[in-house]
């Protein structure tokens, strides 16, 4: 057996929406430098619909595929249904990850609500 | 390209060793123990075995206990001077900061059962530095075990220097040998060793083989109690097509060690040379005072385990002393031992090449690592926060 799923690789080898966005609506950054995984997800949003997300991710390669799954789940989203994202959803939908690696998974969780955090404190602002 | 560079974890098997290991399953299935002819001769060959090990190592053959490979090895050394030293009055150990786990999980066992533990630092270059350790003997000290070459970082110990001081103050020396054995030159009369361990398939040998050494006079104390093998220390029908293999193993090895270590060396040297071109990199451990067959490098701004998966799909076998690779929150304890902090650590690489790696092999390797650590800074925010300023970088 492989320790990771193909699909795991696939984002792995293959990130997507890997990179930055300008002026972005909402950026989140987590993650925690003794386990060594740190996620930074930048949204577009337009009347509250998810128009583009990009990431950045230090860490392993289910961090990394980890985020790479997640920018897919939530592209094209309302913002309300993406708050709902879970580590769960993110974790099926690369066919299961290693127990000891579900906490990648959770970083991506934890990003992407950061991320829509900071757009909603924004737009109070504006 | 194929390049197995992972050779501190395990070593392929000489074809010499294949052979003598199903000489031994073919022409020698008799029980030493038994009495008639079949098994006075597999006893024979046992014997002849034990011999040629102990000649390797300078060592006579009643020295040696064959067991299941390096972590018994050491988990017997440790227990002989442990109970041994009680028995004194002494409960106090000295090792150092970055032995393999198979001492140090064995030294907080003996920590829980009230011994006292002192681990030598190792400093930045990985070696232990003797004023040090001649400190740190006391009067109640019934074992120094430091190993002789660490297997992460391939530095190399001054394992003559410390057995002399042990010596001298009476106290029992043990090194974990296990990446030293038919890679570097041992004489346990020379460098004043007491105990010694070694594991076969670190030598090109099989897996689940080693050999303790103990000097004459040790009363070593049984892991496995049964039947009187090993001279009643190590009971259990011996491992025969195993040790005739790591006997064949370790000849060959000692016999063509000078000149693989001369060829690795330069090969080393060469992938560090390369590897140093990347920049904010930083190679672990002395440069000079490790094995020929080491190169461990730490990269700013990435995780090990996407350097390691990468390299794999380029054919490269290596491994990682990062978190995620091990299923561990921390990185490696050896590389914090030397002072990296932990998002350096994580960022580290280790390559172990064989003898036979060539200079175009050593070429690939280096492209491809400057490739992969290249792509994979390409995403990383910690990368991104070093290049614009916003954190200060660790390594130059
Ligand atoms: C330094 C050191 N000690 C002990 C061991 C354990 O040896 P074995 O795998 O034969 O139990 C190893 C191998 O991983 C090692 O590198
Ligand atoms: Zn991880």
């Amino acid at each position: 057996m492989a320790l990771y799923s193909d699909k795991v690789m696939d984002h792995f080898l293959q990130p997507r929406n890997l990179g930055t966005i300008e002026n972005a609506d909402g950026v989140g950054e987590v993650g925690n430098a003794k386990c060594g995984d740190i996620m930074k997800m930048y949204l577009k949003i337009d009347d509250d619909i998810i128009t583009d997300v990009k990431f950045e991710t230090f860490g392993c390669a289910s961090a990394i595929a980890s985020s790479s799954m997640a920018t897919e789940l939530i592209k094209g989203q309302r913002v309300e249904d993406a708050m709902q994202l879970t580590n769960k959803a993110v974790a099926e939908a690369l066919d299961g990850l290693p127990a000891y690696k579900m906490h990648c998974s959770v970083l991506a969780e934890e990003a992407i609500q950061a991320a829509l955090e900071d757009y909603h404190n924004k737009m109070e602002q504006k | 390209m194929q390049i197995y560079a992972d050779n501190a974890a395990t070593t392929k098997m000489s074809e010499a060793a294949m052979e003598a290991m199903t000489d031994g399953m073919k022409n020698w299935f008799g029980n030493p123990s038994s009495l008639y002819t079949i098994g006075q001769k597999a006893k024979e060959k046992l014997e002849e075995a034990r011999e040629e090990i102990a000649a390797v190592i300078n060592a006579s053959p009643r020295e040696i206990i064959f067991t299941s490979g390096g972590s018994e090895a050491d988990n017997q050394a440790l227990l002989t001077a442990a109970i041994n030293g009680k028995k004194q009055g002494k409960t106090h150990i000295i090792s150092s900061a970055f032995e393999h786990h198979a001492i140090l999980h064995t030294l907080k066992k003996l920590k829980k059962n009230g011994f006292e533990i002192t681990l030598l630092p190792v400093h930045e270059n990985g070696i232990v530095r003797l004023d040090e350790l001649e400190q740190a003997i006391r009067e109640d000290t019934c074992l120094v075990t430091i190993m002789t070459a660490n297997n992460e970082i391939g530095t190399i110990q001054p394992v003559a220097e410390i057995g002399e001081i042990c010596r001298r103050h009476g106290v029992l020396f043990h090194t974990d040998a296990v990446q030293a054995v038919g890679h570097l030159p041992i004489d346990v009369q020379a460098q004043h060793i007491d105990m010694l361990s070694a594991s076969a398939h670190k030598f090109h040998g099989p897996k689940g083989v080693g050999f303790l050494y103990a000097r004459k006079g040790i009363i070593l104390q049984n892991l496995i109690e049964g039947g009187a093998q090993e001279r009643g220390k190590r009971a259990g029908t011996e491992n025969l097509p195993g040790i005739l293999a790591m006997a064949v193993a370790l000849k060959e090895a000692a016999a063509h060690m000078t000149q693989n270590n001369a060829h690795m060396t330069e090969i080393r040297d060469y992938l560090i040379k390369g590897l140093s071109e990347i920049p904010h990199s930083a190679l672990n451990g002395d440069a000079k005072q490790r094995l020929a067959g080491n190169v461990n490098f730490s990269f700013e701004g990435i995780e090990g385990e996407g350097i390691l998966l990468l390299l794999d799909q380029k054919g490269i076998s290596a491994s990682s002393g990062s978190a995620c690779t091990s299923g561990a929150l921390d990185p490696s304890h050896v590389l914090l031992a030397i002072g990296r902090i932990h998002d350096v650590a994580h960022g580290s690489l280790r390559l172990s090449i064989g003898e036979d790696i060539t200079k175009e092999e050593a070429d690939y390797v280096i492209a491809s690592v400057k490739e992969v650590v290249a792509h994979l800074r390409s995403f990383s925010p910690v990368w991104r926060d070093l290049t614009e300023g916003k954190k200060d970088f660790i390594l130059k």
